[in-house]
């Protein structure tokens, strides 16, 4: 009874699932389906290392200095960075004195409560604070850009697939759109107030290229030149910190486990081999009893059967 | 791993002894091994309930002290906690030093208690030592006790106008934080 | 089973006799996992997952209790509070990697456990209540993962509970209230994140009781062994401890090494990046996926696009629920004598395709929905159905089987003094 009404069962959902693959094939060979811009134009981000990269990574801090003054000066007039707080900063090798001067100084004051009137104000910030939105909230960031949101940035290395090579193909990717796009798809032309960016999901974004030139951010001495890529590499380089400040703790947590799991298993493994050893048997099926070897057996008895030669049994 | 010992029929007849000790050492090694694996484990488990980073750095906290006029007293918060902050009159300071510390529970004179040069300047957690509720004495008009300092309503302790325990369960002074004046109107507490 | 090794318990100290007369626990543990217990001495490898399950379980109980400690059931703070415990909490970086990582594993041990039933004929008598409370720890562990997955206020969290209770307004007349109630709103909200913390909490335990009743009936008949062949007296048996003790333990810890180096290394590999970003109503995700254990269901929901008499939704909503379902039926449809797939020429073929049909839907579950991808998960559905509830039947009917061993010690065991001739040419030629 089981049996048929699986029997059944099993018909119908594999009867509708092969009428709806030949209605849509029949579909797909009327109207194939046109093809897009976003899929023959979108690039896959560019091939660039980090110091933070692979199993031993670990950050290059003077790099992370170098990609905060770069999102201080260039980002956060519009970007926030909301789950960082000043005091994260000394994981930069900043100092107490040096992270109060920064917080104190930020071109963004905390909100907070004037003490005599109870009206909203706002005051310098201290390290303790994460730091400030630039837009008071959603609808004042849209109404500024255009009707475009400005993500936040703190995990964006991490909230985009590609990660950090992705934010840093998207920076140094600003460029006209090719004329075999033009021509192909004149529709995908970047409108008013959008930007041709092959690195972007569909091609056009709303943010304006935000690094322009060659020594835009002054480096202090002993630094690399500001070239545009530099700039991108270590701002992109920034942001891996701040969507993962714990990375160095987690390479270094990740190899002593696997040393120590290593070890572990060996000793795990010899134990067993020990303990097994008095048992004194092996224990798959393997020699004569072998499944396939016994399939051989049964083969070649048929067969001699067949050229009268048999043996009964 | 005692149960190899005693429990197994399978084990070879013959087996040497010294064969057998040797090969419980490695049982054992891997044994202990595991063991400080699962330690090692516990670490993060216990850690994660010690406060979070958020938390310790809100540990010190800057007050502006310049509009508290003699005879009146502030009540902040610092770690989660009430603090006072009192700035004492010159009857009250004199008050508080006429008392002999060798009649007190817990003795302690109030320049102790106090910076020097900032004798006026009396910081103390609002926690009563007993139980730990907050004593009343902060606000204008409250009960501030049998000696002009604060009283705690809960179970009935005094403190003097030192914040020093004089008269119920308490058994301490109410606990001067670590603080500075970092200039002449901010202190800077923790 | 009384075999001369599996001595009942006998307490060897004062205490340990003081305990036995009042409350004998240890008795029981003895019974269950310890010396007391006879296991088939031929087991493979593929028998150390239900272990390796249970230890799964009890890693994401452990975390997931320590990270309630800091989570905050609440819309406006849940993905604040997960950012908190990775930046701040000490630890919580490595406790919530732990968790999220430890439930992709949790799924592919199962899925392995679940495989290696199915080849070796595990869910047959005498053990179809083994394999059915199985199948209910994988519905539970299915609940329990979504609303997991839901916690953290992400844009997949927020978009796969979106879609998943969606799947209730497929049935008519009573869908939508239904999924009205489940939500208690209109949309995912603080009603169902905090319901579905509740449940996420409590799940886990729920399957902690059905895991005993599992093992409970799992030692009534004994474990099953890649023969299928029953026991048939003490040769063919080990007592758990110390043998599969020390096999569990040392593959445990090789299988550990695995989740330490994603934990570590690649620890959002397996999770997607639009759920670092907070949960957003007004703007759906371009690509909306569960996470990778639920892709094949997902290929096969998404399979159905045609209304054929009753709409194309419904029919993928009840495909996806009969995709498990039909499972429960496994040890009626399969009635083939023979437990163990080596001895199953036809269906080992069958069961290869299988994998690999369940293997091409999880791909087409995660890809974007294109033609191609379309179609292939409709074929592989089709077969997924064909192979349960036609195929096997079939199968079991018209297989000619391999002949079987006589007992597991004549498959492991032949003596040094058969080794020269063959044993089991000896022993059919003479018959």
């Amino acid at each position: 009874m089981v049996r048929i009404l699986g029997f059944l069962v099993g018909l119908g959902f594999a009867g509708v699932l092969l009428i709806s693959l030949v209605t849509n094939l029949a579909q797909y060979i009327s109207e194939p389906p046109a093809p897009t811009a976003e899929h023959e134009f979108h690039l896959h981000p560019k091939e660039v290392s980090f110091a933070s990269d692979g199993p031993l990574g670990k950050f290059d801090r003077q790099q992370l200095q170098r990609g905060f003054q770069v999102y201080k000066e260039v980002c956060a007039a519009c970007h926030g960075l909301q789950y960082v707080a000043f005091r994260n900063l000394e994981d930069l090798g900043y100092n107490e004195a040096e992270v109060k001067a920064i917080a104190a100084n930020w071109q963004i004051e905390v909100p907070s409560i004037n003490p005599d009137t109870g009206e909203a104000a706002t005051r310098p910030a201290i390290p303790s604070d994460r730091f400030p939105h630039p837009y008071a909230n959603e609808v004042a960031a849209r109404a500024a850009n255009n009707n475009a949101l400005p993500p936040d940035l703190s995990l964006i290395t991490k909230a985009r697939e590609g990660g950090a090579p992705y934010v840093y193909s998207l920076l140094t990717g600003y460029q006209a759109p090719s004329e075999k796009l033009l021509e192909e798809f004149p529709s995908a032309a970047p409108g008013e107030g959008l930007h041709h960016n092959p690195y972007f999901a569909n091609l056009n974004i709303a943010m304006p290229p935000p690094l322009t030139s060659d020594g835009q951010v002054t480096y202090a001495e002993g630094n690399p030149e500001p070239t545009v890529e530099q700039m991108a590499k270590d701002v992109s380089a920034f942001l891996i910190w701040t969507a993962e400040p714990k990375l160095e703790s987690r390479h270094r947590a990740g190899v002593a486990s696997l040393l120590f799991l290593l070890v572990a298993t060996i000793l795990a493994y010899m134990s067993y081999r020990n303990i097994w050893a008095e048992a004194k048997r092996k224990v798959a099926p393997k020699g004569p009893l072998d499944p396939e070897h016994m399939a051989h057996r049964e083969d070649a008895k048929a067969d001699a059967a067949a050229h009268g030669r048999g043996v009964e049994g | 791993m005692a149960t190899v010992e005693q429990a197994d029929p399978l084990l070879k007849e013959g087996d040497g002894q010294e064969g057998v000790r040797r090969r419980d050492f490695i049982n054992i090694a891997a044994v202990s091994f595991a063991g400080v694996g699962a330690a090692a484990v516990a670490v993060p488990l216990v850690r994660q309930m010690a406060p979070p980073a958020d938390v310790l750095a809100l540990a010190s906290i800057e007050v502006d002290v310049s509009k508290v006029e003699p005879g009146q007293a502030i009540k902040t918060s610092w770690r989660k906690q009430p603090v006072f902050i009192r700035n004492l009159t010159k009857k009250e300071i004199a008050e508080a030093n006429a008392v002999k510390t060798s009649d007190l529970r817990d003795p302690q004179t109030l320049a102790e208690r106090t910076k020097e040069g900032k004798e006026n300047w009396l910081i103390t957690l609002g926690v009563c030592t007993h139980l730990g509720c907050v004593p009343l004495g902060v606000g204008e008009g409250e009960n501030r006790g049998e000696y002009g300092g604060y009283f705690c309503p809960c179970h009935g302790s005094h403190y003097d106008t030192a914040a020093r325990i004089r008269k119920g369960p308490a058994p301490l002074n109410l606990a001067v934080p670590e603080y500075e004046f970092t200039s002449d109107t901010v202190v800077t507490i923790g | 089973m009384s075999f001369a090794w599996a001595k009942p318990y006998e307490p060897t100290t004062a205490l340990g006799r003081w305990m036995d007369d009042r409350l004998p626990l240890p008795r029981l543990v003895y019974g269950a996992i310890g010396g007391g217990y006879p296991v088939p001495r031929n087991l493979n490898y593929l028998w150390n997952f239900g272990v390796l399950s249970g230890v799964f379980l009890t890693i994401q109980i452990i975390t997931g209790i320590v990270l309630a400690m800091h989570y905050y059931s609440f819309t406006g703070g849940a993905f604040w509070s997960v950012e908190h415990i990775m930046r701040d909490v000490n630890a919580g970086w490595f406790l919530r990697y732990a968790h999220a990582n430890g439930a992709s594993f949790f799924f592919i041990v199962i899925y392995i456990h679940i495989f290696r039933g199915l080849f070796y004929g595990s869910y047959k008598a005498p053990r179809e209540m083994v394999w059915m409370l199985g199948l209910v720890i994988y519905l539970l562990m299915m609940a329990t993962a979504f609303m997991g997955y839901v916690l953290p206020w992400g844009q997949m969290s927020y978009w796969g509970a979106q879609v998943i209770t969606g799947f209730f307004s497929a049935f008519p007349l009573v869908g939508e209230p239904l999924r009205v109630w489940l939500l208690g709103g209109f949309a995912p909200d603080q009603a169902a994140l905090t319901r579905f913390f509740s449940l996420h909490y409590l799940l886990p335990f729920v399957i902690a009781g059905v895991v005993v009743l599992h093992i409970w009936s799992l030692h009534i008949p004994g474990s099953s062994n890649p023969t299928g062949v029953d026991v048939k007296n003490e040769k063919d048996t080990l007592p758990f401890h110390p043998f599969y003790t020390a096999k569990d333990g040392w593959f445990m810890l090789a299988f550990l090494m695995l989740y330490a180096a994603v934990l570590f290394f690649l620890p959002n590999a397996l999770g997607h990046a639009d759920n670092y970003i907070e949960a957003n109503p007004l703007a759906t995700p371009a690509h909306i996926v569960p996470e990778w254990y639920f892709w094949p269901f997902y290929a096969i929901l998404r399979a159905f696009t045609v209304d054929f008499i009753i709409p194309a939704k419904l029919w993928g909503v009840l495909a996806m629920f009969a995709s498990i379902l039909l499972l429960f039926f496994l040890p009626w449809l399969d009635r083939s004598p023979v437990r163990s797939g080596h001895y199953r020429p036809v269906f080992k073929r069958f069961f290869w395709l299988l994998i690999v049909d369940v293997a091409l839907l999880g791909w087409a579950g995660g890809s974007a929905a294109t033609p191609t991808v379309v179609a292939v998960s409709q074929i592989c559905a089709a077969y997924y159905f064909a192979h349960f509830l036609i195929i096997l039947p079939l199968i079991s009917k018209f297989e000619k089987p391999l002949p079987l061993p006589s007992s597991i010690s004549a498959s492991v065991l032949h003596g040094e003094e058969e080794e020269s001739a063959p044993y089991g040419l000896a022993k059919s030629d003479n018959a």
